[in-house]
C-alpha cells in the first residue's frame, strides 16, 4: 500500500521534471509567447498585447535593424523590456529632444581626498528612466556618440515579428 | 521474421523514448543547474591558469546560484563579452551597484557603479579585457559563477571570493 503510494509519487515527479525540461528547452530554444504591457511601444504594440516569441534569430545571432526585441534591462536584470532596434555596431545614431533622453550618470566624487570631500556637479543627468511614456531606449551596441553607457545586447533576448506598421525612427533614449 | 520485426520496432521505440527524456533533461540541467569550461588566457593569473600556455585550468560554473543575480564581491563569474556576444569572458566582482571605486586605466578616475550593474576585473591587471576596458557591466550579462577548479588534478580547489584588499570598493552603499 504505501509502497504504491511513493511508486506513483517517484512516477509523478519523473513526469514533472521530463515535461518541465522539455518546456524549457522549448521556450529557451524554439520560442514562446508572453504577454507585453506599458505604452512605450504604441501603437505598434498596445498594453497586454500577446506576442510570439522566436529565439532562433537570437541564437545564430541574426537580430536586425528594425526588429522588434525583448532584452533584460540593464538596471534591472529581473524585468525584461520590449523595444526596437534602431542601430547595430557601427551605427550611429541621433538623440531627440533632451526631454526624450537618458544618459549614464557618472560624477567625481571626491575632489580633495584629504579629508574634506566634495561631491562635484554632476555632468549629465538621469532623467526619465521611471517614466514609461518615455522610456523608448535603443538597444544596440553602436559607437555611442558621447561616451556614454554602452548597453550591450544581453543574450537573453527574444523577438516578436513585427507587425505590419511601417518602422517608426524611434527617439534614442541613450 | 515477424518476431525480430516487432523487437527491432521495441527497441525503436525504447530509444526514441529515452531519447527525448535525457536531452531536454541533460541540456536543462547544463543550462540552469552547473556545467564545466576550459578557462583560456592569462588575464586571471595567478588565481587560474598560472602556467600560461601549458596546462589550461578547467573550472565547475555554477548557474544555480546566480539565479536570483546575487553575487558577492570578490566572487570569480563568468559573463558574456559586452565586446563579442558569442564568447564568454571568466573574471572577478570587484564592486556591486552602489560601490564607489578607484580604476585602473579607465577614462574616469573614479567611477559609481550604476543600479543593477557591477565593475569586474581579471586578477592580472593590464592584461584584461575587463571594466578598466569597458566600463561597468549589467547583471543581465551574468553567465555562471565558478566555484571549484576540476583540472589539472594538482589544482583541485574550491575557489573562495576573495577581494584583494588594494581594490576594495572606496565607499560602498551598505556604509
Amino acid at each position: 500500500m504505501f509502497q504504491d503510494v511513493l511508486g506513483k509519487t517517484f512516477r509523478l515527479l519523473g513526469y514533472t521534471i521530463q515535461y518541465g525540461c522539455i518546456a524549457h528547452c522549448a521556450f529557451e530554444y524554439v520560442g514562446g509567447i508572453v504577454v507585453c504591457s506599458g505604452p512605450s511601444m504604441q501603437p505598434t504594440i498596445q498594453n497586454y498585447d500577446i506576442v510570439v516569441l522566436d529565439n532562433l534569430s537570437r541564437h545564430f545571432y541574426s537580430i536586425q535593424k528594425g526588429d522588434i526585441v525583448i532584452a533584460k534591462s540593464p538596471s534591472d536584470p529581473k524585468s525584461n523590456i520590449c523595444k526596437r532596434v534602431i542601430g547595430l555596431e557601427g551605427d550611429k545614431v541621433c538623440t531627440s529632444s533632451p526631454s526624450n533622453f537618458l544618459k549614464s550618470h557618472s560624477y567625481d566624487p571626491f575632489l580633495n581626498i584629504n579629508g574634506k570631500s566634495q561631491p562635484s556637479a554632476p555632468r549629465q543627468e538621469i532623467q526619465g528612466s521611471e517614466k514609461p511614456t518615455q522610456k523608448k531606449s535603443r538597444l544596440a551596441r553602436p559607437e555611442a556618440a558621447r561616451g556614454s553607457q554602452k548597453w550591450s545586447l544581453t543574450d537573453q533576448y527574444t523577438y516578436c515579428y513585427p507587425s505590419n506598421n511601417s518602422v517608426i525612427v524611434l527617439s534614442v533614449l541613450f | 521474421m515477424a518476431q525480430a520485426r516487432d523487437l527491432g520496432r521495441r527497441y525503436i521505440k525504447a530509444f526514441l523514448k529515452g531519447f527525448f527524456v535525457a536531452v531536454p533533461v541533460t541540456v536543462t540541467f547544463l543550462d540552469r543547474v552547473a556545467c564545466v569550461a576550459r578557462v583560456e588566457g592569462a588575464s586571471m593569473q595567478p588565481s587560474l591558469n598560472p602556467g600560461g600556455g601549458q596546462v589550461s585550468d578547467v573550472v565547475l560554473l555554477n548557474h544555480w546560484s546566480i539565479r536570483n543575480y546575487e553575487v558577492q564581491r570578490g566572487d570569480i563569474v563568468s559573463l558574456v563579452s559586452p565586446r563579442n556576444p558569442e564568447q564568454k569572458i571568466i573574471k572577478r566582482v570587484i564592486a556591486l551597484e552602489g560601490d564607489i571605486i578607484k580604476t585602473i586605466g579607465y577614462k574616469k578616475q573614479y567611477v559609481k557603479v550604476p543600479h543593477g550593474h557591477m565593475w569586474v576585473e581579471g586578477d592580472h591587471h593590464g592584461h584584461s579585457f575587463d571594466s578598466n576596458f569597458f566600463g561597468p557591466v549589467s547583471l543581465g550579462l551574468l553567465h555562471a559563477r565558478a566555484t571549484h577548479i576540476l583540472w589539472p588534478p594538482r589544482r583541485w580547489q574550491k575557489l573562495q571570493p576573495v577581494l584583494p584588499p588594494e581594490r576594495k570598493p572606496l565607499l560602498t552603499e551598505q556604509e
